[in-house]
């Protein structure tokens, strides 16, 4: 039997869908937690977060010159003053729920904040005190 | 010169300047069209966390093949993506960079608010503007230009904050 028109639009979507799924990589604060907290080997500390979050590390950015001191709220780009959305999930369901994007996102900031990756023990870290903020 | 000469002279001085005018507009007309290309999902996705999603017209090849070569030390931030993307960015940017004399040339530091047209474009701005906390940077286009994000950079719809 040749394979009708709608048989290969199914394929087509399911195809896309998979696609998209593999791209997104969706997943919840909860679950990028328990994954870094893995690699770390260590419980996460919210209180270590919230110091790395809020020090300077010898450069001239901390974490707060973009995302401001209250990340249950929104800021601004320290050089171009584009805003930013709220950092903390409590206030933006966006935030931690796509692996790739968190990944990317640290790669950069913590290169531009500490000169360096971020261990898994410092996102654990900052994530917890994150994920624990209420708006 | 007798009065005939004169009026002659004058017509040609006046239809000189028409035409320069009709030449100066037609290539603005052709930068504000380059400047509308739809954009491509992943440059808005990427670029404009940061940054309007600067039309592609307004740098030319060289300058966006430069940027996009350097993506990790990029003004001062760390802007990597991972090389499959990286390409595909610069592909498009090089594919719809700017061509018309006036985009054609490369600007210090590939910076389009360094460009002489821009310079230009911008001379009658007061420097206590640039200033202001709404402006900030030459680069943020849409403190003053409303419908930056589209593309639209007429002067219509320019409102300058006070």
């Amino acid at each position: 039997m040749k394979p009708s028109k709608r048989s290969y639009g199914i394929a087509a979507l399911l195809t896309m869908a998979a696609m998209l799924w593999s791209q997104v990589q969706a997943a919840t604060p909860a679950e990028l937690l328990a994954g870094y907290s893995t690699q770390a080997g260590i419980a996460a500390s919210a209180q270590r977060g919230e110091q790395l979050f809020n020090a300077t590390h010898g450069k001239e950015w901390s974490c707060t010159s973009c995302h401001g001191t209250a990340p249950t709220q929104g800021g601004k780009h320290a050089s171009t003053g584009k805003p930013i959305g709220a950092l903390a999930p409590s206030a933006n369901a966006q935030r931690f729920s796509d692996t790739a994007k968190v990944e990317k996102w640290f790669r950069r900031n913590c290169n531009d904040v500490l000169g360096r990756e971020c261990s898994a023990t410092e996102k654990a870290d900052v994530m917890s005190w994150l994920i624990g903020l209420k708006p | 010169m007798s009065a005939r000469l004169k009026a002659r002279w004058r017509l040609a001085l006046l239809c000189a300047s028409v035409a320069t005018l009709g030449a100066t507009h037609a290539a603005w007309a052709d930068d504000q069209r380059a400047s509308r290309v739809p954009p491509l999902p992943e440059y808005t996705q990427e670029c404009a966390s940061c940054h309007l999603a600067f039309p592609p017209g307004l740098l030319p090849a060289a300058s966006w093949r430069r940027i996009m070569d350097n993506l990790p030390r990029h003004y001062g931030t760390d802007a990597s993506l991972d090389p499959a993307l990286t390409r595909k960015l610069a592909a498009w940017l090089e594919a719809h960079a700017g061509t018309s004399k006036r985009a054609r040339e490369q600007p210090p530091e590939d910076r389009i608010t360094r460009a002489a047209w821009f310079v230009r474009e911008h001379d009658e701005v007061p420097a206590s503007t640039w200033k202001l906390p709404a402006v900030k940077s030459p680069a943020n286009c849409s403190a003053c230009h409303t419908q930056a994000e589209q593309g639209d950079f007429r002067e219509r719809n320019i409102r300058i904050p006070r």
